[in-house]
């Protein structure tokens, strides 16, 4: 456990990361390192969006699974890996 | 009336017997009638009350004296005034209306009723027998219809509805049976029949309700998709298969005890183990997106120079691999994974004997080149580790204090294996590992050499290492006299070995002397050949991937040399100006070959090219006085590893000029992979023993 929470220490600390949300199974937020409004927008709303991009991922072929999302957009990306139900979203600007 | 008269006037002939009543005033009233006012009525009676007064009113019509003697003339008809006159009906056979002239003219005052029945009529019949009984007995008579009353009275109303006085006339022969042939049945007649009725109190009525709490409804929807069918599936067949199990292992209770246990604790981890996967692959994520544009390199960045700079090639930095707590450390080895060729091993210790700390082992992957894998600390500096080219989470360890140590990456209790004292472990520092094939008994081996001249292989049986010497390496195979007459072994101490890619017994051993030992497995004394290489300690001496009989060595001695084992003298020489610490072959070329040296150097020799000059010498290093230690290539990719006395790997990226593969003549098919590289080999050697035959 130790080692997960260096982990997403490390994460936090490296360049470019605006923000990391890790929810739980019941769309809660657990640790975040940013303010409440905008880490409960970001779960909720990437909660849904994550949950259709794997539905639509499983139904072409059911044995696949979703690991990873990406969206990138004009001021930064947003990376959602989610892992039976939790969540864990990073919000990064990569350095360009 | 006078009214009436005067409509009489109008029609001219009708009037009505009431009239006649009337007609006894007609003369007072002719003088009336005249009048057409009808407000006149009222003071015609009053001045007939009056009477005698013959008074003129006010308005009345003033008629000439030929008018007044006129004579008018009245009739009385026995005609209904009332009657009217114009009553219309429909006609169905005509379907119109018609005027039916036929109009009743009888007037009805007055209608009363009489009580007089005739005497031959059936009620007058029966009221008379009923009288002629009745008059016989006379007092009980009065009584027995008072009882009869007092009965018909409940029953009439009763019956009065439905069944009138047929009802009561049968009750009543009933009733009068007692009293045979004296009493008659009674009528019901107006006089002495009462319909009482009486209303009970209707209760008021009251509403009355009770209302629960509606059940809570929840909105549920669901969707069914594929992967939802499949997974209903895979459920059940899933709960098939454990209650299978559970049939077949019914005595095994204990274990399943304990399998709950197991699960139990595993659910009431804390929500960050779950994400331990999950973190690793956004971290990679993350530094992919930081190092971007490296990844690009690495990928796909082919140097275009390299056309105008044929034959020399470039290293291309790519990632540098770097650990805080290691800074004191130097890179001590290095070895790709053959299963995850992204994951390679570094070793770390120090070569100093004075500054000796503790170790460590740290396993990185190029996903993510910010933090290691895997973290291991030794007590003592790691010098030499080799991973298991088959079972890749094995990695063998060698250390400075002579131990040799296993890990195993996937179970937790590091290390796995480790040997001490008694169990044979060497007295000197352990300069290289290598794992073997499994020997007969399935059991894991690998080979350590050690300054304590013993080679030695160690078998893996289940939670022991057992050692074997396989050979003592000496100086001219014997004992020789010492000073005080003590019998000295002349040892050489053992620096680095290499088993023979193809032949499984055969291996070099390169010692401090500057001796290259050919040895076999099963020979432990004797040595099948002896090369003379340095003058230094053999720093690397490794055998050709392709070419079954070429092998390389180096030294610090600042040479590199290339044998044939089946010849003594080295093929080639390199100087390269300072200590070379290692050498590697390529694994795509059979004539590739690259070497570090202690000026932070890589050379890159490509022997198909250039025999003489390197392709590549590049300083790979920002500091200057760090210095290389060690080098290898991945097996894939064109990439290199150089490890340094800092305690960081450079990776490099090989420009194209650098992995130059033949070219094939036009029409000549391309023969593949290791038959090609050892024909490009054979070429080679043909073409230097030719100078050399010639020389000769």
């Amino acid at each position: 456990m130790a080692d997960v929470d260096e982990t997403l220490k490390r994460i936090e600390s490296h360049k470019g990361v605006i923000g990391t949300i890790l929810v739980n199974g019941d769309g809660i937020p657990v640790r975040t390192t940013l303010d409440n409004s905008t880490t409960s927008q970001y779960a909720r709303l990437l909660r849904s969006f994550t949950a259709l991009a794997s539905s639509a991922v499983r139904d072409v072929d059911p044995q696949n699974d979703l690991t990873f999302v990406r969206i990138r957009s004009k001021k930064h990306e947003i990376m959602v890996a989610p892992e039976n139900n939790n969540l864990l979203i990073v919000i990064q600007n990569p350095c360009e | 009336m006078p009214v009436y008269n005067n409509n009489a006037a109008a029609q001219g002939k009708k009037g009505s017997d009431v009239h006649k009543g009337a007609g006894a005033k007609v003369p007072k009233a002719s003088i009336k009638k005249k009048d057409e006012e009808a407000l006149d009525v009222a003071e015609g009676a009053d001045e007939r009350t009056n009477v005698k007064a013959n008074m003129k009113p006010a308005n009345q019509v003033q008629l000439t004296e030929a008018e007044l003697k006129e004579e008018i003339t009245r009739v009385l008809t026995a005609n209904n005034p009332h009657a009217p006159q114009n009553i219309v009906r429909y006609s169905f056979k005509e379907r119109s209306y018609k005027s039916t002239s036929v109009v009743d003219h009888l007037a009805v005052h007055f209608v009363l009723e009489g009580s007089l029945l005739h005497k031959d009529s059936e009620e007058a019949r029966r009221l008379r027998i009923r009288d002629g009984l009745c008059k016989e007995p006379a007092p009980t008579e009065n009584k027995a219809e008072s009882e009869e009353d007092h009965a018909e009275t409940p029953a009439t109303p009763v019956e009065d509805r439905g069944e009138g006085e047929e009802a009561g006339e049968e009750e009543r022969p009933d009733s009068a049976a007692s009293r045979p042939d004296k009493k008659q049945a009674k009528i019901t007649n107006q006089f002495n029949f009462s319909e009482r009725a009486s209303q009970s109190h209707n209760n008021p009525s009251r509403d009355r309700s009770c209302q629960t709490e509606p059940p809570q409804r929840v909105t549920f929807s669901a969707t069914a998709n594929q992967w939802e069918i499949y997974d209903a599936y895979l459920e059940e067949l899933q709960k098939q298969e454990k209650s299978k199990e559970k049939q077949k292992t019914t005595l095994l209770k204990k274990d399943d005890k304990s399998k709950k246990k197991m699960t139990q604790v595993e659910t009431q981890g804390d929500d960050l183990t779950k994400v331990r996967m999950v973190s690793k692959i956004m971290e990679r994520m993350v530094i992919q997106n930081i190092m971007d544009d490296i990844a690009q390199d690495f990928k796909y960045y082919e140097d275009p120079s390299d056309e105008y700079r044929d034959p020399e090639g470039t290293l291309l930095p790519l990632w540098t691999f770097h650990y805080d707590q290691v800074r004191n450390l130097s890179v001590t080895a290095l070895s790709w994974n053959n299963k995850y060729q992204d994951l390679f091993a570094v070793g770390l210790g120090s070569y100093d004997f004075s500054k000796q700390e503790g170790g460590m082992l740290l396993l990185y992957t190029l996903k993510n080149p910010a933090f290691p894998e895997y973290i291991y600390s030794t007590d003592s500096g790691v010098l030499c580790l080799d991973i298991h080219p088959q079972h890749s989470h094995l990695v063998a360890v060698g250390l400075y204090d002579g131990c040799v140590a296993v890990y195993n990456l996937k179970k937790k209790p590091h290390p796995v294996y480790k040997s001490t004292a008694k169990t044979g472990k060497h007295t000197d520092p352990v300069w290289q590992v290598r794992w073997q094939n499994d020997d007969l008994d399935n059991n894991h081996i690998f080979y350590s050499v050690s300054s304590d001249s013993r080679v030695v292989s160690w078998t893996l049986v289940k939670n022991e290492l057992i050692f074997t010497d396989i050979i003592r390496l000496s100086v001219n195979g014997g004992v020789s006299d010492g000073p005080d007459g003590a019998q000295l072994s002349n040892i050489s101490r053992g620096t680095s070995f290499d088993f023979h890619k193809q032949i499984d017994y055969l291996f070099l051993v390169g010692t401090e002397e500057g001796k290259i030992h050919k040895c076999s497995k099963t020979y432990s004394s004797q040595f099948l050949e002896t090369y003379d290489a340095h003058s230094m300690p053999v720093d690397a001496v490794k055998w050709n991937h392709f070419h079954p009989d070429i092998f390389i060595s180096c030294s610090s001695d600042w040479t590199v040399k290339i044998w044939d084992h089946t010849v003594k003298t080295p093929l080639f020489i390199y100087d390269l100006g300072t200590a070379v610490g290692d050498v590697a072959w390529s694994p795509y070329s059979s004539t590739v070959l690259a070497a570090v040296t202690t000026d932070r150097k890589v050379h890159v020799f490509d022997l198909n090219i250039n025999k003489h000059e390197p392709l590549c010498q590049q300083p790979v290093v920002a500091k200057k006085k760090t210095k290389l230690t060690h080098i290898e290539f991945n097996p894939i990719h064109p990439i290199i590893i150089v490890g340094d006395d800092r305690g960081d790997v450079t990776s490099l990226k090989l420009s194209p000029n650098l992995r130059k593969k033949p070219k094939s003549k036009k029409g000549q098919e391309q023969p593949k992979g290791s038959e090609a590289e050892v024909a490009k080999m054979d070429k080679l050697l043909s073409l230097l023993k030719e100078p050399e035959l010639s020389t000769v």
